[in-house]
């Protein structure tokens, strides 16, 4: 077939080899199931650990599981990366990637019961490199998929909330309760419960904070120029300090307050915990808010502002009315950088007390337990992910009704 | 009536508006007219205090503006700009509604006003009351931004370079509207251009600016007949002052009654599109018509070339 065919039937960007013969392959997906194919013979499935500490027993995917299963399962698996490969339509192939994942949950999920011996609570099966390429080739896949499908901002949403239930659901299901993360899970359920919301409370208290300071204070720059640089410039040279660096700054302050002001002290204002990772979040939460709000305001267009006043709006109509609403997308955007961000960095504030799942990751590393650390990131990852989209979703349908 | 009393806006020292004063009559259209820099925007926006003068003041109907808040004085005067400035994110009967909301109409005189807006401004209401600005053309978008500046009844209308950002025949059928609308509404007019055609144009009378000084400020044919200083008979054109004189008289006017030959012109047209079109037909003479067909007599070149000198 003409190479021009590629071209003519892809959407734009999106890469469709032609081949002689006519058979067209997609070079992502391709890619993908190469990379799937060669991790699934040359790497672990599953590593077997007669305990949490110890170094694990790798087992590939045919040795992991029953005979019947793992046909399967191998069966699913190739008939996804048949669809990868083929330039079929976004529709189809997200379908496809979610039987894979479908496929791969089931793989795990069954070769934790069957390599654990019955009653055993020692034995930890964790998930192999196998296992988690696929994950990563499959999660691709799919958000390729859907980012061909173009979904409106509300389906993202929906899209997102949809998959976090059947995670939640197929995690309570006790499907996968013989798997090592699982296993730490069930260890510290009540614990993960409490530094799952602090995780939150750190990172959306300290966003909110530098949303009430940072607006105004990016409203000011926007009015009176000349503050403008003096204060964005020390914005960012806070950005510039390395968290670390920044709780210890702030433990000497925040300890000489506490000592001497006792109602900061029982409020919970010491030198080290939540208090001054809370700061250091907000300090560094203000820069992104700042910029932004000057940046979306100085893209209200001139001539709308000029004519606001003329007709008589008095300066506060013309913010509430005009500038912000116009300005709204690009605040809203800098309130993402902000959120995800955050998430990330209160990790860190676990270092100096300050809770949140970096806990279970500092603990982790501490004792060489990579299932404990895994416990600790992988929500953080799926956090900053949802809130990624959610907000995604938001400036889009805000620049969408405020053209 | 508008009187702008020695007026003078100083940036750093340097005057921008030097010492204007002008009386502008009811019912008017006055054009100011200058280069980049010559101010003349300056001295429109100390009418509604945009600008607050440095010196001098101005007084409308005999009432000095500073009498009251800014804000309120300019929801009495009407304003619109070039470019339009209409809000992006309010619908086209929104930005219309502006100035009756912030002086708290009733929600159904807004809407009454804002229907009968937008049938003056030849805009189906069922069509573009609920569209956004983006979806309009040029031209609708500018017809919006005066109907928005008029939506309140203001008996001023302030206009800066309105009509700056349209191509030359969206701009010509705007000029035609704006002198309807003037003539429906009885608004007095205030308009700022940098085009001496525009302003011959549209003002009943026309102010020439230069470096802050209103150098002339009168009836057009003066500027041409008897300009004050030699900017403004380089503003209003040394090659074709004729022509221009021309386009200001009309053809009915000049016409004398009795029997006729040439093409026909209707009365409307000025003396320099008659001219025009006996040229191009080889004739001398041209039959004047009034707009409901009947002949309103003869026009020869003769009686147009008188027109088009001096005194």
């Amino acid at each position: 077939m003409p190479s021009t065919a590629g071209s003519a039937r892809g959407l734009p960007g999106v890469p469709l080899s032609a081949v002689p013969g006519g058979v067209r392959l997609d070079r992502l997906g391709t890619l993908l199931s190469l990379a799937a194919v060669a991790a699934l013979v040359l790497l672990p499935f599953v590593v077997f650990k007669a305990n949490r500490i110890v170094p694990g027993d790798p087992r590939g995917f045919f040795q992991a599981l029953p005979g019947l299963l793992a046909g399967a399962c191998a069966l699913a698996l190739a008939g996804t990366a048949a669809v990868a490969v083929s330039g079929a339509r976004a529709r189809v192939r997200l379908a496809a990637a979610l039987i894979g994942l479908l496929a791969l949950a089931l793989a795990v999920a069954a070769a934790g019961s069957a390599l654990t011996p019955p009653g055993n609570k020692v034995v930890r099966i964790a998930p192999g490199a196998a296992f988690w390429v696929l994950l990563v080739c499959l999660g691709l896949m799919a958000t390729d998929a859907i980012t061909r499908l173009r979904p409106s901002p509300g389906r993202r949403v929906l899209f997102l909330g949809l998959f976090l239930a059947v995670v939640v659901l197929a995690l309570a299901s006790g499907l996968f309760d013989q798997l090592s993360i699982m296993r730490e899970y069930a260890v510290n359920a009540e614990r993960f419960a409490r530094e799952l919301r602090q995780h939150v409370y750190l990172a959306l208290g300290s966003l909110g904070a530098a949303v009430l300071v940072g607006l105004p204070l990016g409203i000011f720059c926007h009015r009176v120029p000349r503050v403008r640089d003096a204060i964005l410039g020390t914005l960012n040279v806070i950005q510039t300090i390395p968290a670390i660096a920044l709780f210890g700054i702030l433990m000497a302050p925040l300890g000489a307050l506490a000592a001497a002001v006792p109602l900061a002290e029982r409020l919970g204002i010491r030198g080290i915990g939540a208090a001054p990772a809370a700061v250091a979040l907000f300090l560094y939460s203000l820069l992104p808010i700042v910029a932004n709000t000057v940046a979306g305001l100085k893209r209200v267009s001139h001539a709308a502002v000029e004519a606001a006043r003329g007709m008589g709006m008095t300066n506060g109509q013309v913010l509430l009315r005009i500038e912000l609403p116009l300005a709204l997308p690009v605040i809203v955007t800098g309130i993402r950088v902000v959120l995800v961000q955050n998430i990330g960095m209160v990790t860190v504030a676990a270092l100096i007390g300050g809770g949140g799942l970096g806990t279970f990751v500092f603990q982790g590393i501490g004792q060489t337990a990579i299932d404990l650390v895994l416990l600790g990131a992988i929500p953080i990852v799926v956090l900053a992910f949802s809130a990624a989209v959610l907000l995604d979703a938001l400036v889009e349908r805000l620049d969408r009704a405020h053209r | 009536m508008i009187r702008i009393e020695n007026l003078t806006k100083q940036y750093g020292g340097t005057s921008v508006v030097d010492g204007v004063s002008m009386l502008i009559e009811r019912n008017s259209i006055t054009v100011i007219v200058g280069t980049s820099g010559s101010g003349k925007s300056t001295l429109l926006r100390m009418i509604n205090r945009l600008v607050e003068p440095t010196s001098g003041r101005v007084l409308i109907e005999e009432q000095d503006t500073r009498a009251e808040p800014a804000h309120l004085l300019r929801r009495r005067i009407g304003y619109a700009i070039q470019g339009h400035g209409l809000f992006p994110h309010r619908t086209v009967a929104e930005n219309i509604a502006t100035v009756p909301r912030l002086l708290r109409w009733s929600a159904e005189r807004v809407a009454a006003r804002v229907d009968e807006l937008l049938r003056v401004f030849q805009l189906d209401p069922a069509l573009y009351a609920g569209a956004f600005p983006h979806e309009l053309s040029g031209g609708q978008q500018q017809r919006v931004g005066v109907a928005r500046a008029l939506a309140a009844e203001p008996a001023v209308l302030l206009m800066d370079e309105p009509f700056g950002a349209l191509d030359p025949i969206i701009r010509a059928k705007a000029q035609e509207d704006l002198l309807q609308i003037q003539d429906r509404f009885g608004t007095t007019i205030v308009l700022v251009t940098h085009d001496m055609d525009e302003a011959f144009l549209l003002g009943d009378r026309v102010g020439v600016m230069s470096e802050g000084r209103l150098l002339q400020y009168d009836r057009p044919a003066v500027l041409l007949t008897r300009p004050a200083d030699p900017f403004v008979a380089r503003m209003t054109g040394l090659t074709d002052r004729a022509m221009r004189l021309l386009s200001l008289t009309t053809a009915g006017e000049v016409a004398v009654p009795g029997p006729a030959t040439g093409p026909q012109v209707p009365a409307s047209a000025s003396l320099r599109e008659a001219l025009s079109e006996i040229v191009w037909c080889g004739a001398d003479a041209a039959q004047v018509m009034a707009a409901d067909g009947t002949p309103r007599g003869s026009l020869t070149v003769a009686s147009i070339l008188a027109h088009g000198r001096p005194g």
